[in-house]
């Protein structure tokens, strides 16, 4: 048994486009309008900003608990091309198989019940029957028995699933980070980091400790129930689309941060967008969190006039040490000034929709 | 608090204090350097220190500055004193104990960051939760640090940037630290300017 | 919704356990199958006794990775407040009725090389589901189990039948005692201990082994505590601009229920920390009797948690 793709089906729907070397990913008209554009207002600090992962407006990223869009096929064989230079990126300590298990169930019930034409889920017993059409699989297996997968439940899933992944084991009143797919990451280690409690995987970010954003966060994650996910919004910026801006690889892709130019920066730049979903595993007790990255080319940004205008003067104004955070400091002016250009002046509605 | 006075930084770097006798059948004690010192405080503090000395097995290895304090704490009378030329030939002997220790051991680490984050680990694999591990920083402030693009780990470091001692690339010290690696991060620093380095500064002593 | 999701079930068996135990077996409304959860985990059933609300935490007892359905068992409190005799007289097999979603307090410490379990009673019910688990995916453990007597030790039989080198009984009315003390020096190193039962075993087991030299992160416990009764006394609900009264068998938070304001909820019994609410002032002395609150907190007088802890004074004035 592998986990080779068999491509081909839906070909007319999933792009074929790469996130490296010559960086073919676009998003198409409809994509650009289902964008998590991340800001409801025209400034941004950071705030625990949690609300319940309950299905969304038809057509949005929030309409299914997993989306899959129109990237999917290209960002999984994207994952497979990271994992087979450094398998590092994905990594489970020994204690959580179990969750994986409850990751897997998870996934291929939501995918099953929410895109049936892509994803079947048959069930007798503990004997199931997977097909993922899309990526041209389809395995037999028994739940709960980790000889019955190519990888274990936890691998396995994720490299059928856009977004980073990490599960959290719950101990002593806190969150322990014991797991890990990690191959579209904004700039951190998941082998670095794996075995960490919450305050310490969040320790690099700046400004938040002080304002009480984790110790808030964290107790109102260790509340959080079985059969109630919650979600919201993380943010950077990339130049290119490229999905795995690990620490990692920082020396090959840390240098095309230098490459803007006023002409090709509404090409080259982009609004990486974090939609992060967090959900209580039932077996295990853990907390797993989904980590979507959604990649916004500036040019496709601003053909919707009101985030245009909006992007602008969140970045003209954002706090300096966020924007260092984020890495996107030495670029900021030459950001503004390009975003400058689309910003009339005019109010902006309240909230994130593009029309509203 | 730690005797160490070390500058504020963020959350994931490790706090010490200062070791107290607490009750054990067992009482092992890791310790390099200066933190012998902290050993025979400890011991001062003691309200039964002849039955602490009767239940003690004390690991030792001298410092990376070459502090070597094996007389005094052989002169303890400790039921087991073992002295180890340097940590990679200590560890083994750790792992031996715990591989039939029982609950009810007591840990003492003392001494720098890079014994006390290796003893820790090895007694953490046990399933032994590292919040109930005594560490009290003593001595040299040199850093055990790992380079997150080859994964090597230098030990010793005293500079930033430094040169990591297997992919040879230059590297800032983060005060990020990974328990399980026992190690701080360090991330090249020329990556978007390559060949921008900026001079050595000695930060660790 | 204050107490988050819940579930829709019909009470399919009740069993006589022994003279003080009845067992609670609940299937899913429509037919589908329960969620799967983790041993340790307790679900909050939902009582409504003659026109009063009543919401009692019971561990599930039950093998988590049986779907069919969920078990409870109840222990019949002839002193307490009602719940548990609501249980024993009026759930009869058919009953419709609403528990919460599994809740886990008291989680196993799944990288433990062993976990020594301590059980009083009726404490034993969280571990019969943990040693169901660890029976499916393995783990080493240990259980010493004491009851009143042999009648009133529930479900030893089966426990010593399924694991008979794992389990040790106790019986009080044979004088049998743990020795402890030589029970938790034989553990290897990564043991962790679970404790559940009676206060005063509890403390016991606690004390023994930090004693001993047991690290504090490795010894784990769970008690619910009733919220218990007291004299009536009122309330000034700032954020709703209610004032309610809470009668001597009632706690703080079903009076606010009641009167229909909607606070939040998990455990009701002192310990998750989710009902945690901000006295604006105070006049008088907060009872505490949660697990939540730090020991300064509650001297502090600046939080309260309404499932369990109540009031006495002239006035109290709380953030709802």
């Amino acid at each position: 048994m592998s986990l080779d793709f068999n491509l081909g089906a839906f070909n007319d729907y999933f792009r074929n486009e790469t996130f490296r070397d010559d960086f073919t990913y676009a998003n198409s008209p409809a994509g650009i309008r289902r964008f998590p554009f991340p800001f409801d207002r025209d400034d941004y600090m950071y705030s625990v900003n949690m609300e319940p992962h309950v299905p969304g407006r038809k057509g949005s990223v929030f309409e299914h608990a997993f989306d899959v869009d129109e990237h999917y096929v290209s960002e999984m064989i994207d994952r497979a091309k990271v994992l087979a230079s450094d398998p590092l990126r994905c990594q489970s300590l020994p204690h959580m198989t179990l969750a994986g298990w409850d990751l897997l169930e998870l996934i291929m019930e939501a995918k099953a019940r929410d895109y049936p034409q892509w994803f079947t889920l048959t069930k007798d017993g503990n004997r199931w029957h997977w097909i993922n059409r899309p990526l041209g699989i389809d395995h037999h297996f028994t739940f709960l028995d980790d000889s019955t997968l190519p990888y274990g439940p936890f691998e396995y899933i994720t490299r059928q699933t856009q977004g980073d992944f990490t599960l959290q084991d719950e101990r002593d009143n806190d969150l322990w980070m014991d797991a890990g797919m990690v191959t579209s990451q904004a700039d951190w280690s998941l082998d670095f980091d794996i075995g960490m409690s919450f305050m310490e995987w969040h320790a690099p970010v700046p400004l938040a400790h002080e304002k009480g954003i984790f110790d808030r966060a964290l107790k109102f994650l260790l509340k959080l129930q079985h059969g109630a996910p919650v979600r919201r919004f993380n943010w950077t910026m990339t130049v290119n689309p490229l999905l795995d801006t690990a620490p990692e690889t920082y020396p090959v892709w840390g240098p095309t941060k230098t490459s803007l130019t006023p002409e090709n920066l509404g090409q080259k730049q982009h609004l990486r967008v974090e939609l992060q979903a967090l959900f209580r595993l039932p077996r295990s007790n853990a907390i797993a969190f989904s980590i979507r990255c959604y990649l916004g080319r500036f040019e496709e940004l601003v053909t919707i006039p009101k985030w245009g205008r909006r992007l602008h003067r969140v970045i003209r104004d954002i706090n300096p040490d966020v924007a260092a955070y984020k890495g996107f400091l030495r670029n900021r002016d030459a950001m503004v000034a390009w975003l400058a250009g689309y910003d009339d002046g005019a109010p902006t509605s309240p909230g994130f929709w593009p029309e509203d | 608090m730690s005797k160490t006075a070390f500058p504020p930084a963020i959350k994931s770097r490790p706090v010490y204090g200062v070791l107290e006798p607490r009750p054990g059948a067992v009482h092992l004690v890791v310790a390099d350097g200066e933190g012998a010192g902290a050993v025979t405080d400890m011991l001062a503090k003691a309200a039964d220190r002849a039955g602490m000395l009767a239940a003690m097995h004390i690991i030792y290895t001298p410092g990376p500055n070459g502090t070597d304090q094996t007389a005094m704490l052989a002169a303890l009378g400790a039921k087991q004193c073992y002295r180890a030329p340097t940590i990679p030939t200590l560890l083994p002997r750790l792992t031996r104990v715990l591989s039939d220790a029982h609950m009810g051991t007591q840990f003492y680490l003392a001494g720098t960051e890079g014994l006390i984050g290796q003893a820790e680990r090895d007694i953490m694999a046990t399933g032994f939760p590292h919040h109930d591990i005594q560490k009290e920083h003593r001595g040299s402030t040199v850093r055990r640090v790992q380079c997150v693009h080859c994964k090597g780990i230098t030990e010793n470091v005293a500079t930033d940037p430094f040169v990591c001692s297997h992919c040879g690339l230059s590297l800032f010290v983060r005060d990020h630290y990974s328990r399980r690696i026992a190690a701080f991060q360090g991330v090249n620093i020329d990556a978007e300017d390559p060949g921008q380095v900026p001079p050595p500064v000695v930060r660790f002593t | 919704m204050s107490g988050g999701a819940k579930l829709k079930v019909r009470v399919a068996e009740v069993v006589n356990v022994n003279d003080m135990i009845k067992r609670f077996r609940f299937v899913s409304l429509d037919g589908s199958p329960m969620p799967a959860f983790s041993g340790g985990a307790h679900t909050v059933v939902e009582m409504d006794d003659d026109g009063v609300r009543r919401l009692n935490p019971y561990s599930l007892m039950s093998d988590p990775e049986d779907r069919s359905a969920y078990e409870i068992s109840v222990r019949r409190d002839d002193a307490g407040r009602g719940g548990s005799l609501f249980m024993h007289r009026h759930v009869t097999p058919g009953l419709q009725m609403e528990i919460s979603y599994p809740v886990n307090l008291f989680p196993l410490d799944t990288r433990a090389r062993k976990h020594l379990m301590i059980a009083g009673g009726i404490g034993i019910t969280p571990f019969l589901a943990q040693i169901a688990q660890l029976t499916h995916f393995g783990g080493r453990f240990e259980l010493h189990y004491a009851a009143r007597s042999q009648a009133l030790g529930a479900y030893m039989d089966r426990l010593t039948a399924a694991h008979p080198a794992q389990v040790h009984c106790y019986f009080d009315d044979q004088g049998q005692v743990i020795d402890l003390a030589r029970v938790l020096s034989m553990q290897p190193i990564g043991t962790h201990l679970y404790v559940c039962g009676p206060k005063g075993m509890i403390a016991w087991v606690l004390s023994t082994a930090t004693s001993l030299g047991w690290p504090e992160k490795a010894l784990h416990h769970e008690e619910f505590l009733a919220p218990g009764t007291g004299m009536p006394f009122q309330v000034d609900l700032a954020a709703t601009g209610k004032t309610i009264t809470v009668g001597t068998n009632q706690s703080l938070l079903e009076a606010m229920e009641a009167a229909g304001v909607d606070a939040p909820y998990l455990c009701r019994g002192g310990a998750c920390g989710q009902c945690e609410t901000n006295v604006i002032a105070c006049d008088g002395a907060i009872l505490h009797r949660d697990h939540w609150l730090t020991a300064d907190e509650h001297a502090a007088g600046r939080k309260i948690m309404p499932c369990v802890s109540r009031f006495e004074g002239k006035s109290l004035t709380i953030d709802r």
